[in-house]
């Protein structure tokens, strides 16, 4: 960095500003913001891991007759909240929703012996609930990266807030002070301490800066409401009405009515069904909205499978819920700002990727995450070498650095190795099982935290890879012990799902206990080298 | 860096905080302004206000002077702000 401001004197001061200004926030957001990439990333593949850690629930089948799945949906729907305002039935249609559901959103307290509002995972032929134990499952883990689990809705919102203000401030920092973008591109120059660092969080962060900054700049988006709230109280005036105003104009499908009180019969969604069908093609219509069941002026809504475009909803079709007659046709967006919108948030979570896509996210979020922890230790790497120069005793700042380092760059996603590790051994029948297994996740990453605290930086790395290969490294092992569904029988049974999931834990795994060797193997290179750049490897998991 | 103590938190909270103001402003003010239904134009003024918030941040660490940088940030949000409201006709 230095190097670009003495070669271009001109430009020095606002260069050396943006340097100064790229270092200061990737620093002090971080780790906050490595945790969110590296959950988020994880996220990519949530219903996988969802199933993965249920795995008492049956391989998902092809989906049968969408009539007659409906058919026992609505059955159990009556039966379980027969005086709920809002009906919604989800169809099994692809990984994002791999078994049929029900929910349902009550008119009022007093509406009956069932809860207000619930959901229920059912079998689409007997209609029964689909029990396995409890979990936070892929969900929670991707629920995390922008709700901080322990905190507020409140809080979470301002921290992840401005963490993603700073990321997008830091990538295109980061373009400024990269003068030479596409030359670096192309230059790696390994075990030569600071320079590989530079050179390996240049490459991390160019090879995929499209993917960065939509992937940034459409986390705000997402969180629009939450972050820019003024601006549609301004226009709109406050509270919740105004905010009913709003969604009424920009995204509720016009035709909606408020309840009648009238009783009357639900049309038989059979006809229904057919039509949207015919529309669509066969095992597209990915749920089915009934707003006042029966009553004179009931609504029913398909709504579109989302797997054929990026953005993030489908055609709509709404019926009248009495004599079915289809009242409306409406398109996915209903206007350039919204389909704009739509568009942005259906490619930040990727729910129309098609497997090798889905991959691709994958390893994009893992270069961003790789990006970050390259950061981490190139601060660490720079310090470290001028702290030896100077031959002065090691900063308490750069201490502090070099072990939340490791604490968190192997220590979070050994945090998440345990996560797993619970999932398979904490008992089926504990109470608040779910909420166990995220506190040990976070106990797990704070033991880690202490090992680093309590251990030589050099030492600490090499440690925690060890053990972060094993814990990855056995989960196929473990699940195998747990479970029936172990690597031989997924693989022979061509699910893909678990067979993913192992082989998956077990590159991690290998690929940490390969970092972790040669960080063991190779003697203490020059002094300012607090880690070899094998160690990178390890964190992406 | 020539920016530490005091210097520096103020720089960094007008980043914060006054660029919020202009980015919010802005986000107001391009909604009042465009030719199309107002939902689909607080959309927009949303869009736009995080690409002004960033701007903003950069800017303020580019300048570095607390006072211009404070100034800089808020006196074009209360203008923008301003005509905003009253394009727009504010209910507030």
């Amino acid at each position: 960095m230095q190097k670009i401001t003495r070669e271009d004197p001109s430009e020095g001061g606002f260069r050396q500003a943006m340097a100064w200004l790229h270092t200061w926030s990737g620093l002090i957001l971080g780790w906050l913001l490595f945790f969110i990439f590296l959950t988020g990333t994880a996220g990519y593949f949530d219903t996988e891991i969802d199933r993965w850690m249920q795995p008492e629930l049956p391989r998902v089948q092809p989906r049968a007759d969408t009539a007659a799945t409906a058919a026992v949906l609505l059955q159990r729907l009556r039966s379980e909240a027969p005086a709920a305002e809002r009906w919604l039935l989800l169809l099994p249609v692809d990984r994002n929703q791999p078994y049929p559901g029900i929910a349902w959103r009550g008119a009022a307290a007093a509406s009956g012996a069932s809860a207000a509002s619930g959901s229920v995972r059912v079998d689409g032929s007997s209609g029964k609930t689909l029990a396995a134990r409890d979990t936070g499952g892929g969900q929670a883990l991707y629920r995390m990266h922008w709700r901080l689990h322990y905190l507020s809705r409140t809080q979470a919102d301002v921290i992840v807030g401005v963490a993603t203000l700073f990321m997008l401030v830091a990538l295109i920092t980061g373009v400024i002070i990269h003068k030479k973008i596409f030359k670096d591109f192309f230059t790696f120059r390994p075990g030569k301490g600071q320079r590989s660092w530079l050179d390996a969080h240049n490459v991390l962060g160019v090879a995929a800066l499209p993917f960065h900054l939509m992937i940034t700049y459409s986390g705000l988006v997402f969180m629009a409401f939450s972050y820019m709230p003024l601006i549609l109280t301004a226009h709109y005036g406050a509270g919740g009405s105004a905010q009913q105003q709003f969604r009424a104009e920009v995204s509720d499908p016009p035709g909606l009515v408020e309840a009648a009180g009238e009783p009357a019969a639900l049309v038989a969604l059979g006809g229904l069904i057919a039509k949207a069908e015919d529309r669509w093609g066969q095992g597209r219509i990915r749920s089915i909205d009934i707003r006042h069941p029966q009553h004179s002026n009931a609504r029913v809504i398909f709504h579109e499978n989302i797997e054929k475009a990026a953005g993030n909803a489908g055609e709509r079709l709404v019926f009248d819920g009495v004599d079915g007659t289809l009242l409306h046709t409406l398109a996915p967006a209903t206007s350039t700002a919204q389909g704009f919108r739509g568009l942005l948030i259906g490619l930040h979570e990727g729910l129309f990727a098609p497997p090798l896509l889905r991959w691709l996210y994958f390893c994009s979020g893992l270069l961003g995450t790789g990006m970050i922890a390259t950061g981490l230790v190139l601060w660490t790497a720079k310090r470290r070498r001028q702290a030896v120069r100077a031959a002065a005793a090691t900063p308490a700042g750069l201490l502090l650095v070099e072990k939340l380092n490791v604490g968190t760059v192997v220590g979070l996603p050994l945090g998440i190795a345990a996560y797993f590790w619970a999932n398979r051994l904490l008992a089926v029948d504990i109470a608040g099982r779910a909420d166990w297994e995220i506190h040990i996740m976070f106990l797990t990453w704070l033991a880690m935290l202490i090992h680093a605290a309590v251990r030589p930086a050099r030492r600490a790395w090499g440690e925690q890879l060890l053990l972060a290969a094993f814990a990855f490294g056995a989960l196929p092992l473990l699940n195998a012990i747990t479970t029936e569904r172990h690597l031989g029988h997924s693989l022979a049974a061509g699910d893909w799902v678990f067979a993913g999931f192992d082989l998956s834990v077990l590159a991690i795994g290998l690929v940490s206990g390969w970092a972790a060797r040669r960080l063991w193997k190779r003697p203490r290179q020059a002094a300012y080298l607090p880690v070899a750049p094998a160690a990178l490897d390890g964190t992406g998991s | 860096m020539g920016l530490s103590g005091w210097r520096l938190c103020s720089v960094a909270l007008a980043a914060l905080l006054a660029g919020y103001c202009l980015a919010t402003a802005a986000g107001v003010f391009i909604g009042s302004l465009l030719p199309v239904p107002r939902g689909e134009a607080v959309l927009i003024g949303m869009l736009c206000s995080f690409v002004v918030y960033a701007g903003a941040v950069i800017w303020a660490f580019a300048v570095r002077r607390p006072a211009q940088v404070w100034l800089g940030l808020m006196i074009p949000a209360c203008a923008l702000a301003a005509a905003g409201a009253v394009l727009a006709g504010s209910p507030l």
